[in-house]
């Protein structure tokens, strides 16, 4: 039975569906099978990052609604074989999402795959809501700046009492993942330091992945970084994020800057 | 008889206590069911599934114009569970059990440390305190009317607490803390990291932007008190 992973954060643009890509090639270069499920219907993205935009046939949408078996809509990665995409519709919208069929889908997905990554739309609505349904664990994917950590404050709210592990009066997993983390701004006061964020979302760190333009690079060739770029620090970030999802110890690589003018920040925080 | 010979079962029976709305009617009833469904109107769905008596001290009624309001009420979506204020003599086995004894809820039950003990034993056993092991995150909130509520966790920046009696947070407190909810200028907040949005006590409340800037990011206590609320430091 494979584990099926939300990759959630509450804001948009603050890399899910990078990470959920990265973190997806990752475990599958580790020798298991993965696939990433995209759940923005109406406003996919993790085809392109993926670069399997031409190859889309069928959806997740196709799959819920009976248009189209499972293995159908499935598209496999054409370098790495281990790597599976399930697409999202871009034609229709987050009502076409039904409880019983996301259901049915995740639990198809758990007995052919290790690891079902799953990238959640933003926003806590419906589709947000759906696609951490049914997840074992959570990556809480954030910025170190304000607006985002009280986002994904929110979200790990949501994820303690609406999924159906918490229902059921268990606990999710989750982790925290910051991305476009930059240690001298950090160190200036900028923006958050790594400490300041897990003070205020108290839920273990899962990776730092560092600002940088290898990111945008990779988005745009259509290659999740991982493969593209593999000795790049972001990508080694994704990589020791991907081990530590699988239980394995894996030292943080980057230092905390110094928190000073965060208190500061803080004191004026009214919004 | 087969069944005579079975050692007798015992049964506990239990007291409990629950919160229901009253509905007194005045004369005249007609007037009267025609204001209740104006105001149902701008409220549709108020008395929906919710517990409903009927006052009848202020009317005299017969059995049948009981059982006529009744069912006037029950069309308008309102289920009568009780009657009180009338004579149980007065009423047939169809209609609902005749309530005693009650009393009006929201009161403060803090003890008063001056006056004399009751007589009477207390009606009713509500929780004193509620403790929350985790965090309060942003968007939740937790209202508890009864009594004290402590937080071993944080308290999120966007995160709410509604409480009857005195807040206590282990962690930092982010979000909005009110205390005293139902009107208890005794109660106070605690917490061992102020970063507040809100303190609110009794209705005094006082908005980060008002807190002096010493006291953030500290253990403080606010208390209620002629001037409004006033937080000090705890260390």
């Amino acid at each position: 039975m494979g584990k099926v992973v939300v990759v959630t954060s509450g804001k948009g643009g603050v890399g899910k569906t990078t990470s959920t890509a990265a973190l997806g090639t990752a475990l599958a270069q580790s020798g298991q099978k993965a696939v990433v499920v995209d759940f923005d219907v109406g406003l996919r993205n993790l085809d392109l990052v993926m670069g399997a935009e031409r190859r889309v046939v069928f959806d997740l949408i196709n799959v819920i609604q009976g248009v189209a078996k499972l293995p159908q809509a499935l598209i496999r990665d054409k370098h790495i074989d281990k790597l599976w995409l399930l697409p999202a519709s871009q034609t229709r919208d987050k009502d076409s999402l039904t409880e019983q069929g996301v259901a049915k889908v995740i639990r198809d997905l758990r007995a052919r795959f290790d690891w079902v990554i799953c990238d959640s739309p933003a926003g806590i609505e419906r589709g947000a809501t759906l696609a951490m349904q049914f997840a074992d664990a959570a990556i809480i994917v954030t910025n170190p700046e304000v607006s985002s950590v009280r986002d994904s404050d929110r979200i790990i709210g949501l994820l303690d009492s609406k999924t159906e592990k918490a229902e059921k009066g268990e606990q999710i997993e989750k982790h925290v993942l910051v991305t476009r983390y930059d240690a001298r701004r950090a160190a200036r006061g900028e923006m958050l330091t790594i400490e300041d964020v897990l003070g205020i979302l108290s839920t273990p760190l899962l990776g730092i992945i560092p600002e940088s333009e290898e990111i945008l690079r990779a988005s745009n060739l259509g290659s999740p970084i991982t493969a593209s770029n593999p000795s790049s620090t972001p990508a080694r970030a994704y990589v020791a994020a991907a081990r530590r999802l699988k239980g394995e110890n894996v030292p943080m690589a980057i230092s905390d800057g110094k928190r000073r003018l965060i208190d500061r920040l803080f004191g004026r925080r009214a919004a | 008889m087969a069944s005579a010979r079975q050692p007798q079962r015992s049964f506990r029976f239990r007291n409990r206590s629950f919160v229901a709305f009253i509905l007194a009617p005045e004369p005249p009833i007609v007037e009267w069911l025609a204001e209740l469904e104006n105001w149902t109107r701008s409220a549709p769905g108020f008395f929906v599934a919710r517990p409903v008596i009927l006052d009848l001290a202020a009317v005299t009624l017969s059995e049948t114009a009981i059982a006529h309001l009744i069912t006037e009420l029950s069309e308008r979506r309102i289920r009568i569970m009780g009657i009180e204020g009338i004579d149980p003599s007065k009423l047939g086995p169809q209609l609902p059990p005749v309530l005693t004894g009650s009393c009006p809820a929201g009161q403060d039950r803090t003890p008063d440390p001056d006056s004399a003990p009751s007589k009477s034993p207390p009606p009713r056993q509500e929780p004193a305190s509620l403790l929350l092991e985790s965090s309060v995150r942003s968007g939740q909130t937790v209202v508890f009317p009864y009594g004290d509520l402590t937080v071993l966790g944080s308290v999120s920046s966007g995160a709410e607490l509604v409480v009857g009696g005195s807040i206590h947070v282990y962690g930092a407190l982010r979000g909005r803390a009110m205390a005293g909810s139902k009107g208890n200028s005794r109660a106070r907040i605690f917490c061992s990291r102020n970063e507040a949005e809100l303190f609110a006590i009794d209705g005094c409340y006082r908005t980060a932007e008002e807190i002096d800037q010493n006291l953030r990011s500290r253990p403080v206590q606010a208390w209620p008190d002629a001037d409004g609320l006033t937080i000090a430091g705890l260390d």
